[in-house]
């Protein structure tokens, strides 16, 4: 029984081997593959989908191009789960595929941050549309870029934007995490930096329900804002809490906040505050309103979140590889040469963003949006954007 | 430093805001502190029939206003209505919980109900979690605003209405259960039970009875405890009760474990510490230590009065429990 189960198990993958090569070299155009890897099932696949659809969108439109190139430009969709242990085994499995010359991903921080690693000893260029952990670029991996900011331009951006408003007293909160207390930290020096005044500096616990003590400091300092380093529970409960207390000051936290969780949490209360945003929806530009067209015209949906996002990542790669392929004199170009190319990538100008490299593959002309609470529904509207040149560290 | 000045100014309002998380505390340390009473036991899952009693009592305030009723109707008596749901059933879940984990590994050393306790409460938390998945899409919980108007008390004071309210009734529900120990038969014979079970039964009283009621008792106030935390600071999750649970605990064994009137104290006074603390750190200590280090500070003021009174505050050696 043993051994007929292994012969035909030996047959079938006989087989299988056989119709790979046949189909392979059926073809007579060289491919080339690029693959978007972004949670496809699991809690966060809505995010993962509409990123994979910006994607697939910029690689139809591209299609023709690179035939008339001379070459087979295939699209090879991967499912992360959000997981970065799948992350790697996925980033394995390219590594060891020589047709892949670029990978469009990730949704997940955590997940790009692994990955990266495996994309790094296959020489596999990275091009991530969505993740905004400092850790991502801070490594100087060369294989490495991102379209949109860093989670510490947060911080300035705050700043900057609350001292336009006229407001030079600032009380800062946070929440002893990483996270929290990272952007706060930027805040405050960025506020400091440019003329504010920061009256206290507290850290409170997550989880916990009441924040009373650190909300009698703010009325006893009397500053006339407050930014808060943490995430939706915690903030929505300062929120609403200073406004119960009567405790009249200009609320700002990062894109922590930026949560429908919020609004229910801290009710009316919500009204006039703001957070900070390292993406927005597309801008109502030409450009914008063409690709929400093609968008809604493929796959039937409006694009929302960061679909454009992933729409200008794959623009971007395509762009490097047919750079390669320029500078290779029209030949098949190598993974490093593609490497170099995207690192290259120079004043583009995108859907969602421009985008120009620097030297650790972060996008000098990333935006910070700030989003703020006319009324008390989800999600807020743009107020304004900061360009984050000013506050990277290169 | 003038840092100092500003923050005495605001002392009547830390006082009120200390007091309310005081009461709060106080509540749900005697959970605590007559399960242990009766048993020498530590009742862990505590904090989830806190944490359950918040959801009932929340759920009740939301089907009012779903119904439309509570727009209608006095603050006050929805507050209350929501409040008796809530007791009954967390009292009636901590009988259930009691019979079903605790009593069969009763005479069993005293670790094994321990762990039991320990296996109650996962089994809660995550039991409510799903239960509120599934009807609502996520597990956080919102309280709908039920008192909106402020008082100002004074100058430098203003107290929100609500607060008033449960402070209210945290002191109604605090003088009852005296009375009930201390003037009633059911009580007397809870106090017997306390001090000697097995005299106690031997004098006629149904033991099992009393300790049903015991957790009946402690666990419809930590229920109330729940509902009035949940109108007080808005938004509840399956996992809401464990830091109040630990704060409460602490509480209970700062007042002298066993001790009704040592929980009340016990958590009133942590309730201060901790808003005080939390206030005046960075000012003390010149910026060294901010409000973060609020409960490093309030455990070690405990540990020392633990260092000079071993049994609590209120606690004697050796002497009468409850």
């Amino acid at each position: 029984m043993k051994r007929v189960f292994s012969f035909l198990l030996a047959v079938s993958l006989m087989l299988t081997l056989t119709t790979f090569f046949v189909s392979a070299s059926a073809d007579s155009l060289p491919v080339i593959k690029i693959a978007s890897v972004t949670p496809l099932s699991g809690s966060q696949a809505a995010m993962g989908e509409v990123i994979k659809n910006g994607i697939e969108l910029a690689y139809k439109e591209r299609i023709e191009e690179f035939a008339a190139l001379g070459f087979d430009l295939q699209f090879a969709p991967q499912d992360d789960q959000a997981d970065p242990k799948v992350g790697v085994s996925i980033a394995q499995r390219l590594i060891e595929d020589d047709e892949f010359l670029a990978v469009v991903g990730h949704w997940n921080s955590g997940v790009a941050i692994a990955s990266s690693e495996v994309y790094n000893q296959g020489n596999l260029a990275m091009i991530s549309p969505a993740n905004t952990a400092t850790e991502v670029t801070d490594r100087a991996l060369p294989i490495v870029n991102r379209i949109c900011a860093r989670d510490d331009a947060q911080g300035p951006a705050g700043a900057d934007f609350l001292y336009s408003l006229g407001l030079t007293t600032v009380f800062i909160i946070q929440d002893k995490t990483t996270y929290g207390q990272g952007v706060a930290d930027e805040f405050k020096k960025r506020f400091e930096a440019i003329g504010g005044t920061v009256l206290g500096y507290e850290g409170i616990t997550a989880g916990e329900a009441d924040y009373s003590a650190v909300e009698e400091m703010i009325r006893a300092t009397g500053a006339e804002a407050v930014y808060f380093g943490g995430i939706y529970p915690e903030g929505g409960l300062l929120i609403k809490q200073l406004a119960e207390k009567g405790i009249d000051v200009t609320f700002l936290g990062p894109d922590g906040l930026d949560s429908e969780e919020l609004v229910n949490i801290a009710g009316d209360a919500v009204i006039g505050t703001y957070y900070t945003s390292t993406a927005a929806g597309v801008a109502n530009t030409e450009k914008g309103a063409a690709f929400s067209a093609a968008y809604l015209e493929m796959f039937g949906n409006e694009p929302v979140g960061y679909a454009a996002y992933g729409y200008d990542a794959m623009s971007v790669t395509l762009n490097a590889i047919e750079a390669a392929i320029a500078s290779n004199g029209g030949a098949l170009p190598t993974r490093e040469q593609v490497v170099e190319a995207a690192r290259a990538t120079s004043g583009y100008e995108g859907v969602a963003t421009n985008i120009t490299f620097n030297a650790i593959g972060d996008n000098i002309e990333a935006k910070v949006y700030i989003l703020g609470f006319s009324e008390a529904t989800y999600p807020a509207e743009v107020i304004k954007s900061i360009a984050v040149t000013e506050f990277l560290k290169d | 430093m003038n840092q100092l000045q500003t923050l005495v100014k605001i002392i009547p309002q830390l006082l009120s805001d200390g007091l309310t998380l005081g009461f709060v505390y106080a509540i749900v340390a005697i959970g605590y502190t007559m399960v242990y009473g009766i048993l020498e036991f530590i009742n862990f899952a505590h904090s989830e029939l806190f944490m359950f009693g918040a959801f009932v009592g929340t759920e009740v305030l939301l089907l009012l206003k779903s119904m439309g009723i509570l727009a209608n109707m006095s603050p006050t008596l929805a507050l209350i209505i929501s409040l008796l749901v809530a007791m009954v059933m967390s009292g009636g879940l901590g009988v259930a919980v009691d019979r079903i984990a605790y009593k069969p590994v009763r005479s069993a050393p005293k670790l094994v109900p321990f762990i039991s306790a320990i296996g109650v409460s996962f089994v809660l938390q995550d039991v409510v979690r799903m239960v509120e998945e599934a009807k609502n899409g996520n597990y956080y919980l919102y309280a709908p605003t039920l008192f909106t108007r402020r008082i100002q008390v004074a100058a430098n004071m203003v107290i929100p209405e609500k607060t008033l309210y449960i402070v209210g009734l945290c002191l109604v529900m605090m003088a009852a259960l005296t009375l009930f120990v201390n003037k009633n038969k059911w009580g007397k014979a809870m106090r017997a039970v306390a001090q000697d079970r097995d005299t106690a039964r031997l004098m006629g009283i149904n033991v099992d009875l009393v300790i049903s009621m015991t957790f009946l008792i402690g666990a419809g106030m930590g229920g109330a405890a729940g509902t009035l935390f949940s109108v007080q600071y808005g938004s509840i999750s399956p996992y809401s009760g464990f830091i109040i649970g630990m704060k409460a605990f602490t509480a209970a064994v700062f007042g002298g474990i066993g001790k009704i009137p040592g929980a009340m104290l016990g958590g009133i006074l942590l309730g201060l510490i901790e808003v005080f603390g939390a206030s005046f750190l960075g000012a003390l200590t010149g910026g060294v230590f901010g409000s973060e280090y609020k409960d490093v500070l309030a455990f070690t003021i405990l540990i020392l009065i633990l260092i000079f009174k071993p049994s609590g505050l209120l606690g004697k050696p050796q002497g009468e429990k409850v």
